[in-house]
């Protein structure tokens, strides 16, 4: 009888990428209304194998079974239509069209608008997940698009429910009604395939978890009977370096920002309200907040992308609002911006030229006779040298590079600038944990060696981990800084969360 | 004067509209599913010298419709097989499909310049068109007018209502988003794309079968390019390309009208106004980039190839 | 069987140089078909087409007086390609400058001054830049797409020069038709090959294309035109103004049309006419992508589209074929080579229903 096989179960799954093993015999077993783990580092394979039980991508080898029966996903329509449900890491949303659209593109059959209406009014409601139908995405809040995610599974009466990285982009009280639904319906007999690399959601919420690394099941366990450092070992392979946080601050300002008000030029973007702090030599402050609350805008208009009146940014004590990147580089500022390829690197270009793209002024790679070659293939070549940069060498294209070495390179190629002033935007987003520690390693030297840093980060732990002070930018307002030993996840999730209730209360009133 | 005495210079407008209304409405569906196609002016053409040869071979204005449009589909899967199937830069293809058109089209029109045909035959409403002014006015065209109108309905209804338009709307905001659901970007879009040539041959045909009834190299001057101008003035919606094509037809009509009158206005400068009344037009729709970025398709004219 | 694309990590430099040569074999396949098709014994009409108008040295410098516009027009519309800045309207700034450097020798027109020459080139030059400085600004200030405004201006330019020699430009001793007076000498550009029409400009072009080489290659413009075409974010990032891109591939890039222009009513032509191109703005489009965007590229794709030109007009000679057929091949090599592109981007794998790849 099937009640006696498991829900889904995967055998010798392989995929095979040009030049890449992305998963190399992976077995895994997950039995109905079991929330089940699938734990790893960033590159460790865990979306291509989720993809593949979704239908998205095709086995290079391996079986599927669907209650002990061979299964053949032919796309993500076939397996909506056995039960499985996924709600993405990088939502599949539409941001132009209403929540009840971006759910009826989420459902195989046609629901009348009344009915689809009251369906989803219906059911958010009883699992805690409340939606207006016609609301258009792009007014919604982070937490809001994941339900529309979540409710368009749900729809469907799921029995197996993928949830890949959730968490990543909520705050730490969002996360707790997330794992409140998902606990209901795992007793509802729901299985859930959870994939996170965070330890402790991990050890709150799953009774089982397959661990992969470089594609490969490393170990199957219970997560609830080991410790967040026994699963880190696991999941990196060795035990990750515990970091000393920097020394606290000099005198000197190297970056003051007053009343900066900023209205975003983009589609959907959010405006900067009177946004006031100053960093000082030598000490770290970290700015944390869930995505799109004006982390964009903030680094844009920090780095001189977007320009805004002179006295509102001070570098060195210059008045800079005004004033280009370039020409806030001469001031002594560096930048790291959030999106490597494409933004802080030009993807198609090899690395002595993603060398000369921001230091070509201040480290004089271009005059009047034309592109210094030998100084840039010599600045190119200590970067790479004195960061640990794997490249087969300075004339790769900076898209061949692996995300953690171009991060590297990024970080190194400001830091050769000796800057007094380095700004970073998710300095270790998607970085595996090798080069996230080495980033960590150098951005504390550098602030013990008198250098003014700032974070914006989503990723709290890191923020944790590194700054001196901290702040959370919510909705394009900035709260006060508070010494790091002041504050905890909880009591900057509530900051993080302050706008989105805020801006509940004056829809309902 | 009295109002009778404008008649025909309204329905002039009508017919001058009519082109433009067909190839815009085509475009609006190919720009909403995220594929811009700068070949409209070439797929035109094609349209108006195919329909002209085989209404003139056959004798049969049906057939040569028929033709037109497939003219105008078999040059919309030239673009599409190159920009969906082997993922070029759509700019530079819209621009070698107008190029092509342009070419292709004069040498198969070679043979048929100053060739007579019948326009088409007008479909005069019985009853109706003996109302006094709005008669004439409006009951008395040919039936691709009258289709011109219909379809700003048709795709209006169809992009909003129906489940496949709204597949099609999602391929254009977010490619990644629709194919990570399942649906097949591929395949709404190239559907769209040969619709959207399908209406620019039609458009072709009504300047070679009725606007002015013959073939002449290059005869559709720019309407092509007008027609994705207006794409752009009406914000991606249909209700306002209807407008933007009869404002277009006025002011084509306006041109020659004053040139009838005898304005003592050299005729170059007026036949100057459609193409600086284009610029000056997208000069003022453009110049509030949020509200351009936020009507127009998230995903127009990017470039989508799934990982295997 | 099915075709299924594959990304390479980098662009293959293999298929960048091949593409277009791929790309023209595929034309003369498909040339080899239309006439075919057209009832035309094929390997003649290729003949008629592509060889006989260079089997003799007249052919060759007519070939090199045709190639010239289109590779100074090319130059500089690949710069702005590089960039993504779209002008497709380098026939109106042609035009322009045909009329800005045709100011001084129908005003002067039994003038000998030496002079006149050069400032009929830098006016040409300025004309074309001018007509390009319309699109340049409505983008840069009201964010108006530039092919359209480009190419509408190409309308309006031809209606411009139309209504010149139609009206106060006409030549009085000319039987009323639409032309201007002959240029005197000393606005005509010296014959650098004797018994030819190959002036002192096919000169001109060839340093032009090597300070290009330089710019792109060497200079701080060509770098930051490079990175705004590969990674526009990375570009403001780095400090590089959009605005001043923009104004300056486009008013470059419209400077070096205008001084084709000039250069064909000073060179060629000899006075201005209703017509001063047959389509060499557009058709150095094809040109610029045939020649991969690179200055060097850019002189071989200039010859070899010339040729085309050279090819249509020997073709209705010899066997009666339309002239139109010259566009069609030139439509047809940019399809293929976009086609063809494809290559240099992605690695073509075909296979089966099952899924194997063979």
């Amino acid at each position: 009888m099937s009640d006696q096989s498991p829900l889904l179960r995967l055998e010798s799954i392989s995929k095979q990428y040009p030049g890449c093993l992305a998963n190399d015999n992976v077995s895994l077993i997950i039995k109905s209304g079991e929330i089940h783990a699938l734990l790893g580092e960033n590159g460790a394979g865990k979306s291509t194998l989720v993809k593949i039980i979704y239908g998205l991508l095709k086995p290079s080898s391996g079986q599927l079974y669907w209650k002990g029966k061979p299964l053949h996903v032919d796309g993500p329509s076939a397996a909506r239509a056995l039960g499985i449900g996924m709600v993405f890491q990088h939502f599949s949303l539409f941001e132009a069209l209403t929540v009840a659209e971006n759910i009826a593109l989420g459902l195989d059959e046609h629901i009348p608008e009344k009915q689809l209406h009251e369906k989803i009014t219906q059911v958010s409601h009883a699992y805690g997940l409340p939606l207006e139908p016609k609301r258009e995405v792009h007014s919604l809040s982070v937490g809001e698009r994941q339900r529309i995610e979540i409710v368009r599974c749900l729809l469907q009466n799921p029995q197996l429910l993928i949830m890949d990285e959730p968490t990543s982009v909520l705050t730490p009280q969002e996360v707790q009604t997330l794992f409140a639904t998902l606990t209901k319906l795992s007793k509802e007999g729901c299985a859930i395939l959870y994939i996170s690399h965070k330890l402790d959601e991990i050890k709150q919420l799953c009774e089982a978890a397959t661990i992969l690394r470089d594609g490969a099941v490393v170990a199957e366990c219970d997560p609830r009977q080991e410790t967040a450092q026994s699963l880190a070992r696991l999941m990196i392979g060795t035990t990750p370096e515990i970091i000393s946080a920097a020394s606290s601050g000099l005198d000197k300002t190297m970056l003051s920002v007053r009343n900066l008000s900023i209205k975003s030029t983009e589609a959907f973007g959010t405006d900067l309200s009177d946004i006031s702090f100053q960093v000082n030599a030598g000490e770290i402050l970290g700015i944390a907040g869930v995505a799109g609350n004006g982390q964009t805008e903030l680094l844009n208009v920090l780095s001189g992308e977007t320009l805004t009146a002179a006295t509102s940014i001070e570098i060195n004590n210059q008045p800079c609002g005004n004033l280009s990147p370039v020409a806030r580089r001469q001031l002594g500022m560096a930048y790291v911006p959030e999106n490597r390829l494409g933004h802080g690197a030009v993807p198609s270009m090899d690395l002595i030229e993603n060398t000369i793209l921001t230091g070509y002024k201040k480290q004089k790679l271009i005059n009047k006779l034309g592109i210094d070659i030998k100084a840039s293939h010599d600045i190119t070549k200590s970067i790479r040298d004195g960061f640990k940069v794997k490249s087969s060498g300075a004339e790769d294209e900076a898209q061949s590079l692996s995300g953690g070495n171009l991060q590297k390179f990024i970080v190194g190629r400001e830091i050769t600038q000796k800057p007094e002033l380095l700004i970073l935007g998710q300095p270790t987003w998607g970085v595996d944990a090798g080069s996230a520690a080495a980033i960590h390693q150098q951005i504390i030297q550098l602030a013990q060696s008198g250098v003014a840093v700032l974070i914006i980060s989503q990723d709290l732990d890191e923020l944790l981990t590194l700054s001196n002070k901290i702040a959370v930018i919510s909705a394009g307002h900035l709260s006060e800084f508070k010494p790091v030993e002041t504050v905890d996840a909880e009591s900057l999730g509530l900051l993080m969360g302050s706008a989105a209730i805020e801006e509940t209360h004056v829809t309902q009133a | 004067m009295n109002i009778e005495a404008y008649i025909p210079v309204l329905i002039t407008v009508i017919n001058a509209a009519t082109p433009l209304l067909l190839a815009a409405l085509g475009e609006l569906v190919v720009e909403k599913s995220g594929v811009l196609n700068l070949g409209v002016e070439g797929m035109m053409l094609m349209g108006a010298v195919a329909g002209f040869a085989i209404t003139i071979v056959t004798g049969s204005a049906i057939l040569g419709l028929a033709a037109a449009i497939c003219a105008g589909a078999l040059m919309a899967l030239i673009f599409g097989f190159l920009t969906l199937t082997l993922l070029s830069n759509q700019v530079a293809t819209g621009l070698a499909l107008t190029l092509f058109g342009v070419g292709l089209s004069a040498l198969i029109g070679v043979n048929f310049v100053g060739t007579p045909v019948d326009a088409l035959p007008k479909l005069v409403i019985p009853v109706l068109s003996d109302i006094p002014i709005l008669g004439p006015l409006l009951f008395g065209h040919d039936a691709l007018v009258y289709f011109s109108i219909a379809m700003v309905f048709v795709i209006n209804y169809w992009l909003y209502k129906t489940r496949s338009g709204l597949k099609l709307r999602a391929v254009g905001e977010s490619h990644e988003a629709a194919h990570a659901l399942g649906h097949h970007v591929i395949r709404i879009r190239y559907m769209a794309v040969i619709f959207g040539g399908m209406m620019a041959g039609l458009a072709g045909a009504f300047l070679s079968l009725s606007y002015t009834p013959m073939w002449v190299e290059n005869m559709s001057a720019g309407r092509g390019w007008i027609a994705l101008a207006l794409v752009v003035f009406a914000s991606w919606k249909t209700g306002r390309v209807l407008l933007g094509a009869y404002l277009f037809g006025g002011i084509t009509i306006m041109q020659l009208f004053l040139q009838g009158m005898g304005v003592n206005i050299p005729s170059q400068i007026l036949s100057m106004l459609p193409y600086l009344v284009t610029i000056l037009v997208l000069v003022l729709i453009s110049r509030d980039s949020s509200k351009i970025s936020s009507a127009a398709p998230a995903s127009l004219g990017k470039i989508f190839h799934p990982t295997q | 069987m099915l075709l299924r694309l594959e990304p390479r990590k980098s662009i293959s430099r293999t298929y960048q140089y091949l593409s277009p040569v791929l790309a023209l074999l595929l034309t003369l396949l498909a040339g080899l078909l239309v006439f075919l098709f057209m009832g035309h014994p094929p390997i003649k009409a290729l003949h008629a087409f592509f060889i006989a108008p260079i089997s003799h040295s007249y052919g060759v410098s007519e070939l090199l007086v045709k190639a010239s516009p289109l590779i100074l027009i090319a130059l500089g519309l690949a710069m702005g390609f590089r960039a993504n800045v779209w002008n497709i309207g380098a026939e109106g700034q042609l035009v322009l400058g045909a009329i800005f450097g045709s100011i001084l020798p129908i005003y002067f027109s039994d003038s000998s001054n030496p002079l006149m020459l050069p400032a009929m080139l830098l006016l040409g030059f300025i004309g074309g830049m001018l007509w390009a400085a319309i699109p340049a600004f409505l983008k840069i200030k009201f964010n108006t797409n530039e092919i359209l405004t480009s190419l509408m201006l190409t309308y309006v330019a031809a209606l411009i020069l139309s209504l010149l020699v139609h009206g106060p430009w006409r030549d009085p001793g000319g039987f009323n038709f639409p032309e201007s007076v002959i240029f005197p000498d000393a606005a005509t550009l010296p014959v650098i090959w004797s018994g030819t029409r190959a002036h002192l400009g096919i000169v001109f072009v060839v340093i032009i294309a090597l300070a290009v080489w330089w710019l792109l290659s060497r200079g701080l413009a060509g770098f930051k035109i490079r990175v705004f075409g590969e990674a526009p974010q990375a570009a403001q990032y780095a400090g590089f103004k959009q605005s001043s891109m923009i104004r300056f591939t486009l008013l470059l890039g419209g400077g070096l049309a205008g001084l084709a222009g000039v250069m064909e009513v000073a060179g060629p032509i000899g006075q201005l006419q209703p017509s001063v191109s047959p389509g060499y703005g557009f058709t150095a489009i094809i040109v610029a992508f045939l020649g991969r965007l690179h200055p060097v590229g850019i002189i071989f794709a200039g010859l070899i589209l010339a040729l085309s030109y050279l090819g249509g007009e020997n073709i209705q000679i010899a066997m009666g074929l339309p002239k139109g057929i010259a566009g069609v091949f030139q439509g047809m090599l940019l399809f293929f080579l976009l086609g063809c592109d494809v290559l240099t981007r992605y690695r073509i794998r075909f296979f089966s229903e099952a899924g194997q790849s063979t």
